[in-house]
């Protein structure tokens, strides 16, 4: 039997995650308790990706649970018309936008849970400058992506080495990388919380329901072994 | 235990309905009349998690179906508000996709139980069908409910699955196009899989459950040492000498079981609710899109070993049906075991070496091709070209057709080995150990 359990630990490697062709990612430093991390995030979501990309499962309510108040939300973050309690929702149509990229821009509600955090964080740093395609950029980590880079205001322009595979800066931008890193770790922890907006109450939550159920497990052994007493 | 003593001794409530409904007589011939050996050992708690794990599915399952949409173009919509925007409704949506494939796990362990102790053997043979036929049903109702949430892998599982039946000669594209009720997997087809998944499959289950429980009762329970209690009854009362009333030791003892199998279930909702993609596949957070075929396929885990053997087996003058039928016979061999074990001793704790060798062989056979079933056949690449006959060929693929072979040999020796393994004496009575 013990044979059989080291085996299938043995066997247990790392899940059938979307993103596991062989690009290497970089591991994405965040953290969903970082409530200001998620806020900068979530400003960053709405004002630049959220004109191409819906968020259309996610609220703009739900951005109460990470600090926001009502009336931070309704002055800097809603588009003109939009109430509170309604989704992020974009106007582009879809058949526009098909025309124009080539490809309709994801909804972005779940892409954490798709495509991992890690894939997020490397993809938004591996844009560089790639005049052979029409809109001019190319992806590190999504090879001939239809996105062009929309943070290169912020992060400049990045060039290939084609021979190392590691890229540089050409151009610089408003960020030094220090700076630009930070924006995308907010970014990238803001889109893993939107994933899932409940996950942190349910982690919480699972402390207390395994804490609960360790102490009834204490009265039902008693109460096995109360009954037992009289089997021989 | 007959019906009219306890109805005669009850008053009040009690007496009134006993008068009217046969309500004691029932709780003393299920439970605090039921006789079960004294010597179970934990593996026989996986029948009472199973039950406890359907009854949990149909619970979870009515709320889900309250907010679910079965409809192509809002149902993975609906399963993301049933996330976010229904009280709780995460909770609920995780305890179903996590005891999905508890189900599972403790279907397999409550098999193995069955296999190691022989309780198919004579006079369980009808138990343990009806065993195999809620494990068929099981499956069914597991791929139905996986169309459900129409990620890319619920619908490109469906899509191959489906697929499956077009290798059968002949009518096997008019059957395919029949399950689907389109040329592909589509709305009627999602319709349809959520009234199999919500009605048709959990009625045939209670139903299946039911008769089994009633097999069981029947014929009492086996027991670690495979020996019948009945033969040693007390003289004055006919009661078994080593037998307990499961209510209230085994209640009792089947909740200590119970409350570890919820903190283990409690442990994977809230913290790991995907298992890291084997519970709820990332694909399956991408909506279904009949134009995009992901790069690759695979059923969910419980799947993967039958799905390992219709990849394993080669296709025969172009056809994918000799696959196909190996996959089946897979899971139909189970219900011819009690015929194909010749052995005179239930248990294996009496079975000798042979036999042990074959389980564990069985069991490995198992866990490998239901991993390698997650994974690409190219996994583990090539053979070089110069080696002899596999020269070129996948070594996942080779190594999931040896096991394979042993997977199929298990049964198909089973007569020969089952009757030649050296068998140790059988106690008369059970041992407690």
């Amino acid at each position: 039997m013990k044979k059989v359990i080291i085996l299938i630990l043995l066997l247990i490697q790392s899940p059938l995650i979307l993103s596991s062709e062989d690009i290497n990612l970089e591991q994405a430093p965040i953290d969903l308790s970082d409530q200001p991390s998620l806020q900068k995030g979530a400003r960053t979501f709405i004002n630049y990706c959220l004109n191409c990309h819906s968020a259309k499962y996610m609220r703009y309510n739900k951005l109460l649970d990470i600090g926001l108040s009502k009336k931070e939300i309704k002055d800097n973050l809603l588009f003109t018309g939009k109430k509170i309690g309604d989704p992020m929702e974009i106007s582009m149509q879809t058949e526009e936008s098909k025309i124009w990229f080539g490809a309709t821009p994801p909804d972005l509600s779940v892409v954490a849970r798709s495509r991992g955090s890690d894939w997020i964080y490397s993809y938004m740093k591996g844009f560089y400058r790639d005049n052979s395609r029409e809109i001019g950029w190319n992806n590190l980590v999504y090879v001939n992506s239809a996105m062009p880079h929309i943070l290169w205001e912020l992060q400049g322009e990045q060039e290939l080495d084609k021979n190392t595979g590691n890229l540089s800066i050409i151009k610089a931008g408003k960020l030094n990388q220090k700076e630009y890193d930070a924006v995308i770790t907010d970014l990238t922890n803001f889109i893993t919380y939107m994933s899932e907006p409940d996950q942190l109450k349910r982690k919480k939550m699972g402390f207390y329901v395994i804490g609960f159920l360790l102490l009834l497990l204490v009265l039902t052994i008693n109460l096995k072994k109360e009954f037992w007493k009289d089997v021989k | 235990m007959s019906k009219k003593d306890s109805s005669q001794n009850s008053t009040g409530l009690i007496g009134w309905i006993d008068e009217r409904f046969p309500l004691s007589s029932f709780i003393k011939n299920h439970l605090t009349g039921y006789y079960a050996p004294k010597n179970f050992n934990f593996w026989y708690l996986f029948g009472a998690l199973a039950l406890f794990v359907f009854v949990m599915q149909i619970l979870t399952g009515i709320f889900l179906t309250m907010h679910y949409k079965p409809d192509a173009l809002q149902a993975f919509a609906s399963v993301e508000y049933i996330m976010r925007d229904v009280s709780f409704g995460w909770l609920i949506r995780y305890m179903h996709s996590t005891g999905s494939s508890l189900f599972f796990v403790v279907i397999y362990l409550h098999m193995f139980k069955s296999l190691m102790y022989g309780s198919y053997q004579k006079p369980r043979e009808l138990l343990w069908i009806f065993g195999v036929a809620i494990f068929l049903a099981l499956m069914a109702e597991a791929f139905f409910g996986y169309l459900l949430p129409w990620g890319q892998m619920s619908y490109w599982g469906a899509q191959v699955i489906v697929n499956l039946f077009t290798t059968i000669p002949f009518i096997g594209p008019d059957l395919a196009q029949w399950v689907r009720g389109d040329y592909l997997i589509s709305d009627a087809t999602l319709n349809r899989f959520f009234a199999f998944h919500v009605i048709a499959l959990p009625l045939a289950l209670a139903g299946l459950i039911f008769t089994h429980l009633i097999a069981l009762h029947e014929v009492g329970s086996n027991n670690p040492d495979g020996v019948e209690i009945k033969d040693y009854k007390d003289k004055k009362t006919g009661i078994p000498l080593d037998g307990i009333p499961f209510h209230p030791y085994y209640t009792v003892k089947d909740l200590v079981g119970l409350t570890i199998f919820l903190i283990v279930f409690a442990a994977i909702i809230f913290f790991a609710p995907t298992m890291g993609g084997y519970f709820l596949e990332a694909n399956n957070f991408v909506p279904a899109n009949p134009l995009v075929t992901p790069s690759h396929i695979a059923p969910v885990w419980y799947f993967t070993p039958f799905y390992s053997i219709l990849r394993a087996v080669p296709p025969i003058l172009n056809s994918q049906f000799p696959g196909v039928a190996a996959m089946g016979l897979s899971v139909v061999i189970f219900a011819f075991v009690p015929w194909l074990d010749k052995s005179p001793v239930r248990s294996i704790r009496y079975k000798g070496i042979l036999y042990k060798k074959w389980l564990a062989a069985f069991v490995v056979s198992f866990i490998i091709l239901g991993y390698l079933g997650t994974v690409p056949s190219t996994i583990w690449g090539q053979f070089p070209s110069v080696t002899p006959f596999l020269g070129g060929s996948d070594i996942a693929l080779v190594i999931a057709r040896i096991f394979t072979i042993i997977y199929f040999l298990f049964f198909i020796l089973m007569p020969i080995y089952s009757k030649k393994s050296i068998t140790n004496p059988v106690p008369t009575r059970v041992t407690m150990r």
